[in-house]
């Protein structure tokens, strides 16, 4: 339902927090990411209720409890079908999903994938941190082959996948990485995430203190190279992620290609910032296409209890 | 022969049973036959709907493989002037496209043969209508008893396309030997062409008008040659009825049944992954979605499907999911999250077919009862409903959501293949009295307002929803275990009274369930002979009663259609006064009885079980329940090859 006009008032960062205990370990990455989506959400003066935070299973998946909107934590893996439920009953909603990244890229990569080829318009904020935390440090899709994290009896013997790539081939029309740690570039990322019309997938690097010993605060730091190991994107004048013409089919795969190959910068050299972006017609505006009434209102809203279906038999007889 | 067989004992058919009704003597049960992509579905559903217009009732079902093109199908239309619901094994007149159709495919197969055509199921004084080309002698039919019709398709279709200024063209139009197929019988039965016609006109209208004509010269030309021809007609002869007695009637499937139910229950979002035979319902309701405001989702599985309608039910809207068994299995852990959350539905829709595994696409079965009654892990509640006919598929499809909405969890309907593909003459449908129940609603006094509690305890278990994006109404809820207001919590007191007040909604709706969704006990009340059976086989079992009500025996039937919350009293009471009780089911372990047991402790004493794949017919009812009680046998499996 729209939001009867009244006098404008500032949603503080106080109406984004709940009363209920946050059971992270201290240290944790997760912190910072829930920071910053809160933060976001003041900066983008949405109200609590117009928010639908939709989550997986593990420990970002507790996030919606910790955020005063609307909340469903859901199965793991199954967090994007249920968003994208979420966002088709009702549009006018501001709908973020949040999940690990095994959540997001093992058991559920198959939403992940065919979620990107959707494009509704929602967010998707994955919090990779290359370890299963809740079932106690096992190595998740992302920790890439030969490591061993201190919770791993043996190094892991497959490779990791690259979740942007995997996006940019989905057909994901906003594609970025944050860092939980940087919570100044995490929280205008997710603004622009969340602005974005289309699903938004926003990968965020997050410190597991207790079970990924190898992806430390220090690591990311770049302690050990002596320089800091996250490159920002727009550091350089010369990078620009946005396709100007989503029609040109040209400018599409060069833009992809370029971030592509900033995706896989490896070991010493992690990208974070906007790798990709283009606007097409989302999901919802196609649905709209088929039925006008949803221009103007959510699929919740119309008076679909008043059908008469007497044509439909009159057809049959 | 036709045979029932008494698992382990080859005992044969007691027939003397069998009282003629007056539907047995008066029905025509007409197949056509031929290859898939040959063009039978639209003969015989054009027939079907000539039928209608002469005013008769119809009962058509089809049987298909899993493939696109090239293996047999066929098609049965059942006509009689009183009401049929089923089909005989029995023919009277029998259409051939092709050669298999005749006499099967084990000439040309190397490995297990599929079936053996269909000529010996020609009952004495029947009729079957092939093509001269194919060059048959006589002799190999073996029989002397019925009425061969050879009618030379190409040269009929060369007339008529003449007669249409299409003249050489015959190669181009051959799909259309069906049409002279089905010319012809109409020609031996004796039909009015002029209804035959109109429905033809139906199907073929505006841009297709010229293929209206062509057809209707085929089946001119094919009726007048088939006449001339043949002078000697089958013993069945079909007649409308008078102009007067004509009652206007639909002729509807299953499908279509449940996708007109949905969108008048105010469905907003149907989901689905493709699955025989699920798929025709919500292809249905996406050609209907743009004029109904319906958005339909096609997933990229059954867990997708399951979870989106999870999603889009949890923010106040109707949703539903249609699937098969296969399907069904993918969404077990959808079913736990929908009832720990108590969303309002999914409402899913699970159309049978034979199992296990991807077992019998195209074919019908209800061995998925037990597994509609368990779908996760966990206790939970749930609702499940069976439906035995158009009508009940209908309302029961419409009152699911109520429940979905009332009671906050999911509900399955559980239907077969069968209902879904088979074609119904029905009543019109009234749904004047239809009232939309979205249950309890959380409306918070003002914006401000805190402290709403999504999953509060109530008498009655039903915590009142708030619709997200209302201001004063936000909720978390979680499919961990959780408090009131939906967070985490592992409290010991907290998640007995959490299991309590969920399945205390089971309870609840056991008692505001009317009876009419529970049980129908068709029939006299008290009787010599008690059927127990659930779902599409209603209709054989209906059809059947009659006949077997042969020396002064009287026979009812205990149709089972909500299976949970289970009316354990009623049947109790009801089996409790039976004297002998048979249970039909097509399914191997008969697990409607199995049930029955688990809720009464009441053992059937006879057991009739079909596990082919294919429906019941009527005359299997009879032969099975007289196999059971001639040899006092406690199981009998029937199967017509």
């Amino acid at each position: 339902m729209p939001e009867t006009a009244s006098a404008p008032r500032k949603f503080t960062l106080q109406e984004y927090k709940t009363d209920v205990h946050v059971d992270w370990c201290p240290g944790c990455g997760d912190f910072g990411i829930l920071s910053s989506i809160q933060q976001a959400f003041v900066q983008l003066q949405i109200p609590p209720h117009r928010i639908a935070m939709i989550s997986g299973i593990g420990c970002s998946g507790k996030t919606p409890h910790y955020i005063d909107t609307y909340g469903l934590h859901t199965l793991h893996g199954r967090a994007l079908p249920v968003a994208t439920g979420a966002k088709l009953a009702n549009h006018e909603l501001t709908v973020v999903a949040v999940g690990g990244d095994g959540d997001g890229y093992g058991i559920g990569a198959g939403y992940f994938v065919n979620s990107g080829r959707r494009n509704v318009d929602m967010t998707y904020i994955v919090f990779n941190n290359g370890v299963y935390g809740l079932t106690k440090g096992q190595a998740s899709p992302t920790l890439g082959k030969g490591l061993k994290t201190k919770s791993m009896p043996e190094a892991s013997i497959q490779e990791g996948v690259n979740p942007l790539a995997v996006a940019l081939g989905a057909g994901y029309t906003w594609i970025g990485r944050g860092y939980a740690l940087d919570v100044k570039h995490l929280v205008p990322l997710i603004v622009q995430a969340i602005s974005h019309k289309g699903t938004a997938f926003l990968d965020v690097f997050q410190t597991c203190p207790v079970y990924n010993d190898l992806r430390t605060k220090d690591w990311y730091a770049g302690e050990d190279i002596g320089r800091p190991r996250l490159r920002r994107l727009d550091a350089d004048p010369e990078w620009n992620p946005v396709v100007n013409d989503s029609g040109n089919i040209a400018e599409i795969v060069e833009k992809k290609t370029r971030a592509l190959t900033a995706s896989y910068e490896t070991s010493d050299s992690l990208a974070v910032g906007l790798f990709y972006k283009v606007t097409l017609p989302t999901y919802d505006d196609q649905l709209a296409i088929k039925v006008p009434a949803l221009r103007d209102h959510p699929l919740v809203d119309l008076p679909l209890d008043q059908r008469n279906v007497e044509p439909l038999f009159e057809e049959l007889a | 022969m036709p045979t029932a067989y008494p698992r382990g004992l080859g005992s044969g058919l007691e027939l003397s049973l069998v009282v003629p009704t007056e539907l047995s003597r008066r029905e025509l049960s007409w197949v056509i036959g031929g290859p898939q992509g040959g063009g039978i579905n639209a003969s015989a559903e054009i027939y079907a709907k000539a039928l209608l217009r002469g005013g008769l009732h119809v009962f058509a079902n089809i049987e298909f493989h899993s493939n696109i093109m090239g293996k047999h199908s066929y098609y049965r239309v059942t006509t009689a002037p009183v009401p049929v619901r089923s089909h005989i094994d029995a023919i009277h007149m029998l259409v051939a496209l092709d050669q298999e159709t005749l006499f099967g495919d084990a000439s040309e197969r190397k490995h297990y043969p599929s079936h053996t055509g269909h000529v010996h199921r020609v009952s004495p004084g029947g009729g079957i209508v092939y093509d001269a080309d194919l060059k048959i002698d006589n002799a190999r039919f073996g029989r002397d008893d019925i009425h061969l019709y050879q009618i030379p398709y190409f040269e009929v279709l060369e007339e008529a396309l003449d007669q249409v200024g299409k003249g050489g063209q015959s190669r181009k139009y051959i799909v259309m030997r069906n049409t002279v197929a089905l010319g012809a019988s109409i020609g031996i039965a004796g039909y009015d062409e002029e209804l035959l016609f109109e429905a033809i006109r139906d199907e073929f209208k505006g841009r297709k008008a010229e293929a209206a004509e062509m057809n209707i010269a085929a089946v001119r030309v094919a009726a007048a040659y088939a006449r001339n021809h043949f002078p000697q007609r089958p013993d069945r002869q079909l007649a409308p009825l008078p102009a007067a007695q004509r009652r206007p009637r639909l002729l509807i499937k299953g499908f279509q049944a449940v996708g007109i139910a949905k969108l008048k229950a105010g469905l907003g979002m149907q989901t689905y992954y493709p699955i025989s035979p699920a798929t025709d319902e919500s292809v249905y309701l996406e050609q209907k979605g743009p004029q109904y405001q319906l958005t339909v989702v096609q997933c990229e599985d059954e867990i997708a499907s399951i979870n989106m309608a999870i999603g889009a039910a949890h923010m106040g809207v109707r949703a539903a999911t249609s699937t098969a068994g296969p399907g069904f299995a993918l969404m077990s852990e959808g079913f736990g999250f929908a009832a720990i959350t108590e969303a309002p539905g999914p409402v899913v829709f699970l159309w049978q077919r034979g199992g296990p595994s991807t077992g019998l696409p195209t074919r019908t079965e209800q061995a998925d009862l037990q597994f509609a009654l368990h779908p996760a892990h966990g206790d939970f509640p749930h609702i499940v409903i069976a439906s035995g006919d158009i009508e009940e598929a209908f309302f029961d499809s419409f009152e699911s959501f109520n429940w979905a909405d009332r009671y906050q969890l999911p509900v399955v309907v559980l239907l077969e293949k069968f209902l879904a593909s088979s074609l119904f003459t029905s009543e019109r449908l009234d749904t004047s009295r239809l009232r939309i129940d979205r249950g309890p609603v959380y409306r918070p006094a003002s914006p401000e307002q805190n402290g709403y509690r999504r999953h509060v305890i109530t008498a009655d278990g039903v915590s009142p929803r708030s619709v997200p994006g209302t201001a004063g109404g936000i909720f978390s809820t979680t499919s961990d275990e959780h408090d009131p207001q939906g967070h985490i919590t592992e409290g010991i007191e907290n998640r007995i009274a959490m299991m309590r007040k969920r399945m205390e909604k089971l309870e609840t709706a056991a008692r505001e369930i009317p009876d009419a969704f529970k049980w129908k006990l068709h029939g006299p009340a008290q009787a010599d002979l008690t059927l127990v059976g659930w779902g599409s086989t209603k209709g054989a079992i209906l059809d059947a009663m009659g006949e077997l009500e042969a020396e002064g025996r009287s026979v009812n039937f205990l149709q089972l259609r909500l299976m949970r919350p289970f009316p354990a009293d009623a049947v109790s009471r009801i089996l409790a006064d039976a004297k002998t009780t048979i249970l039909v089911e097509a399914n191997y372990t008969g697990q409607l009885g199995a049930l029955i047991r688990e809720q009464t402790g009441v053992v059937m004493r006879h057991r009739v079980l079909k596990y082919d794949g294919r429906p019941f017919s009527r005359n299997e009812v009879v032969e099975g329940v007289s196999a059971a009680l001639a040899d006092h046998k406690t199981e009998v499996m029937v199967s017509h090859a």
